[in-house]
């Protein structure tokens, strides 16, 4: 399951040259979007070029970042889970520990403060988990600004807790009905919205994925975690690591982390969901079993049957339950910079349990997958290896569907 | 040979009418009452047809055409089917333009190549790829070329004036101009609006204007053929095979409630 990549191979690559300026990364991304949005997106898109070099921007990021999200997040070493990876090193990078609880805000603080450059007074965001909601509908708060968030039925059903907190926050709930009522169809819906309202409104994708430049943008936002934990682990280590490891619904927190490090020494793995098994059909691997193609916006690799329809993904986590990826990830599996791998429901449950054991550090279901991973492969590591492992978010979203997992009651 | 669209512009010119286009979803409510639906519309006064392919994602389509989609779906219709319900069109209408509108995924996983050639071979004049816009086309340039078939374009309130003559450079037989911010079937245009946007496209260009989204009524087709070259009708005539599926009508009654809903407009028009 995991080769070495040969870094060699790669010198040639500059990762930060990607994307090109109409939005690919190899062939995948684009803007495969309706004429209504075109010129929105362009406007989005000269604004963000704008802003990244505008110094007031970058330093009210900084200051948002630091004083109300509480970066840098600490790398912390994991010392028991380590004794139980052959003696392998390994540390998380914790963006559990951001204000609400993942790195979702990091992106959402980026995209509200464009969004107000650029005067929108209405923000839309589509949500799985909730996470994003709740970062979006956050930010919103602390800007005063109006907040729509999108959401599939049967999410706001596994979700409760998160829908509660979006109210509270002043963000008014969209329950989406259409297609499947997951994560695509809430997305489906606020590019609806965003194509009726396109004067006032800006769209706040929650993910690397959408027509460029979001998954560009989105990126950016959240490499900070990779940039930190470069830093970090230099200091701690004075070595790069051997192994990145993260999780992947749509790929922005495990990009965060590796975009940094694309052009380095390192072994990078993305853990896609895989539900019952991937070779259930109830999955969520939509590299490992997906087929290229175009939706929201950019060329991806997609779950979808021979007619192109795209299939319903499944996960025990609504946070990576979506049935593509973010394209430059696309790019990455195609020219093998990354080993993309999945963890089922089951094997994240355990490792979800063992982290709150030994760690004291209750994670989310996503970087639960990610760590499954690490369990999982003990073996390949050794008293030599050095790896950061992304724990993207906490877990008391999850408490109540885990307990009902569980057979248990709250 | 001409393309039918343009043969059907210079038969309409001819007799000073405008065009009517009539949308429907392909297998919606299922095949075979979608195949005498699309067989008789052109008895009803629809100038072209256009035929929408089922996606499980339509981003730019409001709940009725969402809806007919999942019927549609459901019923097992896909693209090697929408053509034989093409082909059996052809085999006793030669005249009337074809035109298949839908999203770029279900083609793409068809095979460019291969839908090309069908296209061609069982008389599809004019394709529409919502998301497909001029900066993301050159996947499918050579063959519409090759295969004459004609990438028709949308133009919508958002379009700057850079962008549309970049789009009507690019676009054959008409341009469909989106009359509302927003998806299909959902809000109405305002008329006086509208005729301003569409007199500033036709000095920009000098093919055709269709206008569609959120046209359902007589009086409003009325008011539009003054300035442009005709309508587009969708969601409007899906709702009425929505109404038969829910109330279980005969493929007889349906047939019939399309055609009053049609001969009403086509009157005076
Ligand atoms: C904690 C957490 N991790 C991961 C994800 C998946 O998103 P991404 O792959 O973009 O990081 C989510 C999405 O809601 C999340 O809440």
């Amino acid at each position: 399951m995991l080769k070495r990549v040969d870094s060699q191979k790669f010198k040639e690559f500059n990762f930060q040259d990607f994307p090109d300026k109409n939005g690919r990364f190899g062939k995948f991304g684009g803007r495969f979007v309706a004429e209504t949005l075109m010129p929105l997106l362009l406007d989005v898109e000269k604004e963000y070029e704008k802003a990244k070099k505008s110094a007031k921007f970058l330093n009210e990021i900084d200051y948002y970042f630091k004083n109300y999200v509480g970066r840098p997040s600490p790398l912390y070493f994991a010392e028991r889970l380590s004794k139980k990876l052959n003696g392998a090193k390994i540390y998380f990078k914790r963006d559990e520990l951001n204000h609400t609880g993942a790195h979702k805000i990091n992106n959402c603080i980026g995209q509200v403060l464009l969004a107000k450059r650029m005067g929108k007074k209405r923000i839309v965001a589509e949500t799985g988990a909730g996470q994003h909601g709740v970062a979006t509908a956050t930010v919103c708060a602390l800007f005063n600004l109006k907040c729509i968030v999108y959401m599939g039925e049967t999410d706001i059903k596994r979700q409760a807790p998160n829908v509660f907190k979006m109210k509270l926050l002043g963000a008014d709930i969209i329950s989406v009905k259409s297609g499947t009522a997951t994560l695509k169809d809430a997305m489906n819906e606020a590019l609806r919205d965003w194509v009726s309202n396109v004067n006032d409104t800006f769209y706040v994708i929650g993910t690397v994925a959408g027509p460029h430049p979001y998954p560009m943008m989105v990126r950016d936002f959240q490499s900070i975690i990779g940039k930190e934990a470069k830093q970090q682990i230099l200091q701690l280590e004075k070595r790069l690591p051997n192994y990145l490891v993260a999780c992947i619904g749509g790929g922005s927190n495990a990009l965060g982390l590796f975009y940094p490090f694309l052009n380095d020494d390192v072994e990078i793995i993305g853990v896609e969901a895989g539900g019952k098994g991937v070779k259930s059909g109830k999955h969520a691997a939509s590299i490992s079993k997906g087929k290229p193609g175009f939706l929201h916006g950019n060329h991806t690799f997609l779950l979808q049957n021979k007619d192109g329809q795209i299939e319903d993904a499944h996960s025990i986590s609504a946070g990576l339950d979506y049935p593509g990826i973010g394209p430059e990830h696309a790019w990455l599996k195609e020219i093998g910079r990354i080993s993309y791998v999945n963890a089922t429901d089951k094997e994240a449950l355990e490792a979800f349990k063992l982290c709150t054991k030994l760690e004291g550090i209750i994670p989310a279901l996503e970087p639960a997958h990610a760590l499954s991973f690490l369990l999982k492969n003990k073996r390949k590591f050794s008293k030599k290896s050095l790896i950061i492992m992304n724990m993207c978010g906490r877990g008391d979203k999850d408490i109540y569907s885990i307990a009902e997992h569980l057979g248990m009651k709250i | 040979m001409l393309n039918r669209i343009d043969q059907k512009f210079i038969n309409l010119d001819k007799e000073k009418k405008k065009a009517l286009v009539a949308f429907v979803t392909s297998g919606d409510p299922d095949f075979h009452s979608s195949k005498k639906i699309i067989n008789s519309l052109p008895k009803f006064g629809a100038d072209f047809i256009e035929i929408g392919i089922p996606f499980s994602d339509p981003m730019a389509d409001g709940p009725t055409i969402q809806r007919s989609s999942q019927r549609a779906i459901k019923s097992g219709i896909n693209l090697a089917k929408t053509f034989k319900l093409i082909e059996n069109f052809r085999e006793s209408n030669r005249k009337t333009p074809v035109i298949l509108m839908g999203y770029f995924n279900p083609i793409f996983q068809f095979g460019l190549k291969k839908f090309f050639q069908i296209c061609k071979k069982v008389g599809v004049d004019g394709l529409i790829i919502v998301d497909l816009p001029p900066e993301e086309d050159s996947l499918i340039k050579n063959y519409t070329q090759q295969y004459n078939v004609y990438n028709i374009r949308l133009v919508t309130p958002t379009t700057n004036k850079e962008r549309l003559s970049k789009i009507s450079k690019s676009s054959k037989g008409f341009l469909y101009y989106v009359s509302i911010m927003g998806i299909t079937g959902t809000k109405k245009p305002s008329i006086s609006i509208l005729k301003k946007s569409i007199l500033k496209i036709k000095k920009n260009t000098k093919l055709p204007v269709l206008v569609g989204f959120g046209i359902n009524n007589a009086n409003q087709v009325k008011e539009i053929n003054k300035f442009a070259n005709g309508c587009v009708i969708g969601s409007a005539i899906i709702n009425l095979i929505e109404d038969s599926k829910k109330g279980n009508y005969s493929i007889e009654k349906t047939l019939l409630k399309i055609k009053l809903f049609l001969s009403k407009i086509k009157k005076g028009n």
